[in-house]
């Protein structure tokens, strides 16, 4: 009997992911320390002076600024994304519209979603050229290239990853757990912060790690929409591998990220198991 | 849940829908604007539609995109089914690590996967190009396509494997004639799907492509960076109409296990 060994079904994707995914990483780590070479890439001889240079007031600013942006959006797509998500698990009739134009901003191109910001936002831009004609301002306002813009844009691009997750585990409450406090005497606020939200908390958690992981190192948002002033870590890690040529410092900045990511990833999974039924 | 939300709940949730769509709305009714600097009105044109047919650099990007986009599809769908299969319906050491390793490259950001991607091809002396984007592309897309088909699985019938085993079939005749038929809704809409990331990515593309072979989202970023004329609106709403028929696609194929639920 021919038998489909499971070694056989594990084996392609297994190799691929090793060779392209783990070692690219391991090699990425050994190459932050090592020296730089004149024209990019690495010279030989064990350094830590890359991670010593992160240090500089000037990089800790860039790793403070992402740190507080991945925040602030997180906040930002929390606090507009879970009534979204409340607001199709409770309705019937339009449920599948409303998920369905959640899931097609989640899928689209990001760029072009970017750019669609950009033509807002822009000196010559929508909103410019309106508040101008209407004579509420007689100069053209920067909007573009500021912090505004790029929490703007971060919060645009991944609000679908906060209200999917949540919207997930808020389908699955059972309702007469809610009629069950309701006939105690709970009032609706009573009802949302003892019922609803810790029951939904999976969902928070899932979603909150991923807005915060995909604002955490974002690229495109912050060098369209931020421009030179408002660089984030993303944006310091191509350009070492682009203009700056210092690729161990880049690799360094870029093992960095990973870690902040992986912290974030254990402590979501942390703060998800201990306690289900509270 | 049944209940109703308050007024300012609902009003609150039309204004994010109106942020999350607005800003493309526009975009597009833009691209068949007649005036080329401002956003005024002037009239309906399809000129930026016909400019963009003039432009080799798009159409060779294009072109590159799609080539990329069908081996990458291709063999990240078959990785990835193998693995959602081995997951779904085996038992093996290592399945904790191995999840791991399918859910990692999800969360890493692009950034970093280009780099290291990139550090790995000059290492090895690899020269960039259309064969290094492709296996980017596939390597950040198996743990898509893995983890689609394998909810699909999960959600299936069991019993109609056992009958063919039972009927006398052996297991790759099983495989082939009943897990497969009865898998392909999933497969297919995992496919589409890495189709999509493969055809939209620009962080780790424009990392291991080298000069000389970019791909359509390089040339539009560069033209976005530039940003003047109403052809980056044409070639913005081209794109969102193709991949919003796929994302339509690939939803009606996975109607029981949608969208929304396998990414989350």
């Amino acid at each position: 009997m021919k038998r489909l060994r499971t070694t056989a079904l594990l084996a392609p994707g297994t190799l691929w992911l090793g060779l392209f995914f783990v070692l690219p990483m391991l090699l990425m780590l050994g190459a932050s320390v090592l020296h730089r070479g004149v024209y990019g890439g690495v010279a030989p001889g064990f350094t830590l002076e890359h991670y010593r240079r992160l240090l500089d007031p000037l990089y800790l600013a860039v790793l403070g600024r992402t740190l507080l942006w991945a925040l602030l959006a997180t906040a930002t797509c929390l606090l507009l994304g879970y009534p979204v998500a409340w607001t199709i698990a409770c309705s019937r009739r339009y449920r599948t519209l409303l998920l369905m134009l959640i899931v097609l901003p989640f899928w689209t191109s990001f760029l072009v979603r970017t750019f669609a910001m950009i033509f807002l936002l822009r000196d010559t831009g929508l909103i410019n050229t309106l508040l101008l004609r209407l004579g509420v301002i007689h100069e053209p306002l920067t909007l573009l290239y500021t912090p505004f813009a790029v929490l703007l844009g971060l919060v645009y691009g991944f609000l679908p990853f906060m209200v999917l997750p949540v919207y997930a585990s808020l389908e699955k409450l059972d309702p007469a757990l809610l009629e069950a406090s309701a006939t105690l005497g709970a009032r609706p606020a009573a009802q949302f912060f003892t019922v609803t939200l810790p029951l939904s908390l999976p969902g928070v958690i899932a979603g909150s790690l991923l807005v915060f992981v995909s604002a955490l190192g974002s690229f495109v948002t912050s060098d369209l929409l931020g421009g030179a002033k408002q660089v984030m870590i993303g944006n310091l890690v191509q350009g070492q591998f682009t203009t700056a040529r210092n690729w161990p410092f880049g690799s360094a900045i870029s093992f960095v990220l990973m870690l902040l990511v992986l912290v974030a990833v254990l402590a979501s999974l942390r703060l998800r198991s201990p306690e289900p039924g509270r | 849940m049944k209940r109703r939300p308050a007024r300012w709940i609902l009003f609150l949730v039309g204004m994010v829908y109106l942020l999350l769509h607005l800003p493309v709305l526009i975009l597009v009714v833009f691209s068949f604007n007649a005036s080329r600097y401002s956003v005024r009105w002037t009239g309906f044109t399809l000129d930026w539609y016909r400019r963009l047919t003039e432009r080799g650099d798009l159409l060779l990007g294009l072109e590159r995109s799609l080539l990329v986009g069908a081996v990458s599809t291709i063999l990240a769908t078959g990785f990835g089914t193998l693995l959602a299969v081995a997951l779904a319906r085996r038992r093996f050491r290592g399945r904790r690590a191995l999840e791991g390793l399918l859910y990692l490259p999800i969360v890493t950001p692009e950034i970093v996967a280009g780099i290291s991607l990139l550090v790995l091809f000059v290492a090895v002396g690899l020269p960039l190009g259309i064969a290094t984007i492709s296996i980017a592309h596939i390597a950040f897309n198996i743990g898509f396509v893995a983890v689609i088909v394998r909810a699909r699985l999960e959600g299936m019938d069991q019993s109609l494997e056992e009958a063919a085993l039972v009927l006398g079939a052996d297991e790759l005749t099983a495989f082939r004639t009943v897990t497969i038929p009865l898998l392909w809704p999933g497969i297919l809409a995992g496919a589409l799907l890495a189709f999509i990331l493969s055809f939209d990515d620009y962080v780790i593309t424009s990392l291991v492509a080298g000069t000389g072979s970019s791909t359509l989202p390089i040339v539009v970023y560069s033209m976005v960076r530039r940003n003047i004329e109403p052809s980056v609106n044409a070639i913005s709403t081209l794109i969102l109409l193709v991949t919003s028929l796929l994302i339509w696609l690939a939803d009606r194929l996975l109607r029981e296990q949608p969208l929304a639920v396998a990414r989350s």
